[in-house]
């Protein structure tokens, strides 16, 4: 189990960054929520992995997981919900005004402006 | 100890306080200006004359005030002699600077700046010679550089005011920021930034293997303030200030600020060989360079620029030289040094103003034109040439004697004849500054007629000059007991000063004759030597300095511009690749424990989830272009993500993560309804083999990182609050309990920035509709193959249906949040997610129609909600937001639990509904904008209305 995790993780942080990396705001979009993904499943990770002990109190239970790395990727999710919005907002405006969508002010290809 | 202890951090503060002033009495007029900008400055001098006694008799007054000490920054002040001849004179010269000013500003000069500059400069520099904490003293000598930088350039007209201000300002602040340097070593060798302290580790601290460095780097910063050699160019630069400045700055403050740091430190760090030799020798170059440029300057405040430098020279030379009696002539030439050096400077003044010119080979003669002013600047010259019986003639015969019995380089001569020489020249230049203004012909072709000025120009400098004349005639009287004070303070010993004209013969007299002699026969031979100076190629300072300041200008920008150049990709790959070098190369530093976990087993439906996430992941990459596509597959990541949190003992991370990722997901579609469709192909293989290489290394250093990490234990602090989840915040759902109790502030921070984000969103929508973009937006035209049934029936009617039991759901996990996984957050994603649907099924505009609230106030609410709870605690005298909960009962129910902590979830809730609400409602605008058609009716085809439509017809036919 440990094992899949780690390589999930992987593979969304190296998917994540390719997109990063694009020159267009939507892709970057994309490779952030991506990032987000492993970022919050990394720092859950942290409380170790255990099966069918969820953090709530009862009589029955003999050992819980580590409930607060939970508490704080909770909070994570919703503020990557907020930053991503006035990401897609602003790149949203970017090309309403500019006409594309391009992250760079210079184009890395052929260093030249774009204006 | 000596009592008024209180006194001394007030006046401290007292010009600081005072600056405040001239600015709002400039209204009241000039007089009225300078008149109140006077009040702090006596009443600080009151204070000082108040300690003055206890001083005198060797006492010192201390006042601690704890600042910040965990840092070791405390707002200690200690009065001692030193302290006492300085702040006397700091704040002495400041009155009668303020005086002077007062008639020396013309009309045109914003005065009240010019005070408020002032009295903040005075109070940068009362605080230094009064600390008792050296960080304190360093925030206090960066404050001098600051203020002096705008006192110097305050004729911010004039190219040369500003360039001499920056000059000044760069020099000593980097000089500044080398002292911080020697200060933070000398503090940890003494294991205390008490000044009182340091100066008890003398032996601790000359022991150690940093006091070369520590000592290099505090002498960097007292050389480059006291315009020492090779920092001495920034101080004739500085001359383009008014005159009253340079009076102030240059005879009793600024430039002595170094000097005062060399005597307060004197007992600690001088007697060394070091020392000795950095120090002497230094202020020995000094000196007698700044005497001879000086002597071939024809501009009379650059005259006496130089002449500054040059006794700066020499007060740092008896300094360096290390014995007591040194150090205490030191400390008597300081005083007699501003007494004759501000005259000199408020009379260069005077006749600046008068005849409209500086420069020398255009004046003469004005003895019989201004006899008052030329009288002063008489006897403050032949002070300065050291001339009996004036102060002068003392602290310089005291200064030979010193030096004819030093050995110094390997001998007593080489000594003797440069410190002879320095002295021949100065009283060259001062007999110069004198002869040449104010004696020989009177000419007829001055820019402006002569004449003295008003009485008030002349209080200042004329008072200055009397204590020349009465320091010299009476110096038991009038500067013993002070110099003994100070002497007290720099030795550490009673120094026993016997002040007097009538050493009797001794080398320092025969030194003296030279000096006079030689000082005569040098003015008499100055055209041609003026001649073969100027003919003489010289370094220029200032030249290389601008061409210094040009290359790190040209550097910086050159770093700019390429590590800078508007590619965030590319910011973001030397980011990336930055990250995992240095996360490589701490891998490298340290060890790694065994493992102390076994591997989990992995079901087989599990193993189809982590398929389905890598192919979904994989796919998005590959399909990136197609922007609908690649959406899509994110959010079965999202899925794949939240189902491992289910299955991982993470409910209520799974329940949060679906909702966020099915809003997610409507707001990228909303902006993708105006993004273009695809992302066009344009950046090259290399590119694409660069990031998929940086992509592969990020994505294999994170994967072992969390191999690794997840295959050991390690202590946290979790037991804690599975402990008292219960106990102390009323709930069994640890999560939540951590959420909205043992970490609530985290979460009330956290719904602020949520809130602003969707403040934030709506104001960059508000701005983008009012911008370019609209006209673009008007001119949208929509893909013609879109859907004719926008509105369709059965989603119209599902969605009806859902509202109520979603609104259900929603309340449901509000509800049993605390004790089952939900609670604010998630509540408020599912009723969002309920509301959109409505939104989706009929429209924008149909349902903002019915829309009974504002999103922005609920945002506000749920903040106001969630602090007011926190808030309660302290009406039950607990910390913020610290909960309550209790058991009860009603018939015909069980018995339940009411909590504050559902109160603050409540504001959680409102928050997060009236957040997501506004981002999405912000973005629907833009299709108003667009020119989307607004549906009246809840849907495209309504069948009940068939009939009605049908009758119309009828009828209309």
């Amino acid at each position: 189990m440990e094992l899949i995790v780690a390589t999930s993780l992987g593979g969304l942080t190296a998917a994540g960054i390719y997109l990063v990396l694009r020159l267009r705001a939507f892709p970057v979009i994309l490779g952030l929520t991506l990032l987000s993904y492993a970022v919050n499943v990394f720092v859950f990770a942290t409380g170790r992995l255990t099966v069918g002990l969820p953090p709530v109190l009862n009589d029955d239970a003999s050992a819980y997981t580590d409930p607060l790395p939970q508490a704080l990727v909770l909070t994570a999710i919703v503020i990557s919900f907020g930053m991503t919005a006035v990401l897609v907002l602003i790149s949203l405006g970017a090309f309403l005004e500019a006409g594309d969508d391009r992250v760079n002010i210079k184009d890395e290809t052929t260093g030249e402006s774009d204006a | 100890m000596v009592s008024g202890s209180g006194l001394l951090p007030v006046m401290v503060l007292l010009p600081f306080i005072g600056a405040l002033v001239p600015g709002l009495m400039i209204r009241a007029g000039r007089n009225a200006c300078a008149t109140f900008t006077a009040v702090p400055t006596v009443l600080a001098l009151v204070f000082l004359g108040v300690m003055a006694p206890g001083v005198l008799d060797g006492g010192t007054v201390t006042a601690k005030i704890d600042w910040l000490p965990a840092l070791g920054l405390n707002a200690n002040f200690m009065l001692d002699g030193l302290g006492l001849l300085f702040a006397g004179m700091i704040l002495g010269m400041g009155l009668l600077i303020t005086l002077y000013a007062r008639f020396y500003l013309s009309g045109d000069d914003p005065m009240g700046q010019f005070y408020t500059y002032l009295l903040l400069f005075q109070g940068a520099m009362l605080g230094i010679v009064v600390s008792d904490n050296i960080l304190l003293l360093l925030v206090f000598w960066e404050l001098t550089s600051l203020s002096s930088f705008l006192l110097i350039g305050y004729w911010k007209h004039l190219p040369e005011g500003r360039q001499g201000a920056r000059m000044a300002l760069t020099v000593t602040g980097a000089g500044g920021l080398a002292m911080i340097a020697g200060m933070l070593i000398l503090g940890n060798i003494a294991g205390s930034y008490d000044l009182s302290v340091i100066l008890e580790h003398r032996e601790a601290i000359q022991a150690s293997e940093y006091y070369l460095p520590a000592l290099i780097l505090i002498l960097l910063g007292a050389f480059t303030k006291s315009a020492q050699f090779p920092f001495h160019f920034w101080l004739p630069h500085a001359m383009a200030a008014p005159t009253p400045v340079s009076a102030y700055l240059h005879s009793a403050t600024m430039v002595k600020a170094g000097i005062f740091l060399m005597a307060r430190m004197w007992p600690v760090l001088a007697g060394t060989e070091e020392w000795f030799y950095i120090v002497s020798t230094v202020g020995l170059i000094t000196m007698v360079i700044g005497a001879l440029i000086a002597l071939f300057k024809d501009d009379l405040k650059a005259l006496l620029a130089f002449s500054t430098v040059s006794h700066l020279g020499l007060l740092t030379m008896l300094l360096g030289l290390g014995s007591k009696m040194a150090a205490v002539v030191a400390v008597f030439h300081i005083l007699n040094h501003l007494t004759f050096k501000a005259a000199l400077f408020m009379s260069a003044g005077i006749v600046d103003h008068e005849t409209h010119t500086r420069d020398i080979k255009r004046l003469g003669g004005l003895a019989s034109l201004m006899p008052v002013t030329a009288l002063i600047a008489v006897v403050a010259a032949l002070s300065m040439a050291g001339i009996p019986p004036l102060n002068g003639f003392m602290s310089k015969e005291m200064m030979l004697e010193e030096v004819a019995h030093t050995h110094w380089w390997g001998g007593e001569w080489p000594i003797i004849i440069l410190a002879t020489l320095g002295a021949l020249l100065s009283v060259a230049y001062s007999f110069r500054f004198i002869g040449h203004t104010f004696f020989g012909p009177v000419r007829d072709d001055y820019p402006h007629h002569p004449h003295d000025p008003p009485v008030g120009m002349l209080l200042a400098p004329g008072f200055l000059a009397v204590l020349v004349v009465l320091i010299g005639l009476a110096p038991m009287t009038f500067a013993a007991p002070i110099v003994e004070a100070a002497g007290l303070a720099v030795t550490g010993s009673e120094p026993h000063v016997h002040l007097k004209l009538w050493h009797g013969v001794t080398p320092a007299l025969f030194m003296s004759m030279v000096a006079v002699g030689g000082g005569a026969v040098l003015l008499w031979l100055h055209r041609p030597l003026d001649r073969i100076w100027l003919s003489t190629p010289r370094p220029e300072a200032k030249v290389m300095f601008d061409a210094l300041m040009r290359r790190v200008v040209l550097g910086s920008r050159f770093i700019t511009e390429v590590a800078h150049n508007g590619a965030i990709s590319r910011y973001l790959a030397i980011f990336t690749v930055a990250t995992i070098l240095l996360g490589y190369a701490a891998f490298q530093g340290g060890g790694m424990p065994a493992p102390t976990r076994g591997l989990l087993p992995v079901p087989p439906l599990v193993g189809v989830g982590f398929v389905l996430l890598m192919v979904a992941t994989a796919a998005t990459v590959t399909m990136h272009r197609s922007r609908f596509r690649a959406l899509i597959l994110t959010s079965v990541v999202g899925l794949m993500v939240s189902a491992g949190f289910v299955y991982l003992s993470a409910p209520d991370l799974a329940l949060t993560q679906i909702s966020v990722d099915t809003v997610t997901v409507m707001l990228m579609l909303l902006a993708l309804h105006f993004l273009p469709k695809e992302t066009p192909r344009e950046s090259p293989i290399g590119l694409h083999i660069r990031d998929g290489a940086i992509a592969i290394a990020a994505g294999v250093a994170v994967a072992s990182l969390a191999y690794a990490f997840l295959l050991r234990d390690i202590d946290t602090i979790s037991g804690y609050h599975l402990a008292n989840s219960y106990k102390g915040g009323g709930g069994n759902n640890v999560v939540n309990v951590i959420l909205v109790d043992f970490r609530g502030y985290d979460t009330y921070g956290e719904i602020i920035v949520l809130g602003i984000a969707g403040l934030t969103l709506y104001a960059l929508m508000e701005a983008l509709l009012n911008g370019p973009a609209s006209r673009r937006l008007r001119n949208w035209t929509f893909p013609p193959d879109r859907s004719r049934d926008r509105h369709p029936l059965m989603m119209v009617v599902a969605t009806r249906v859902m509202m109520p039991i979603a609104a259900l759901v929603g309340v449901y996990i509000f509800l049993r949040g605390h004790n089952l996984p939900g609670g604010g957050f998630v509540a408020g994603l599912v009723i969002s997610i309920a509301l959109l649907m409505q939104y989706m099924a009929s429209g924008f505009a149909w349902a903002q129609d019915r829309k009974r609230f504002e999103y922005h106030s609920m945002i506000g609410w749920g903040v106001v909600v969630a602090g007011l709870t926190g808030a309660g605690a302290w009406l039950a005298g607990q910390p913020f937001l610290t909960s309550a909960f209790g058991y009860f009962r009603i018939w015909p129910f069980e018995e339940f639990e009411l909590a504050t902590a559902a109160l603050f979830d409540l504001g959680v809730f409102l928050t997060v509904l009236g957040a997501v609400m506004l981002m999405l409602y912000s973005l629907s605008r833009l299709a108003r904008y667009a020119g989307e058609t607004v549906n009246v009716d809840p849907m495209d085809y309504d069948p009940s209305r068939r009939e009605v439509a049908d009758s119309e017809q009828k009828d209309a036919r």
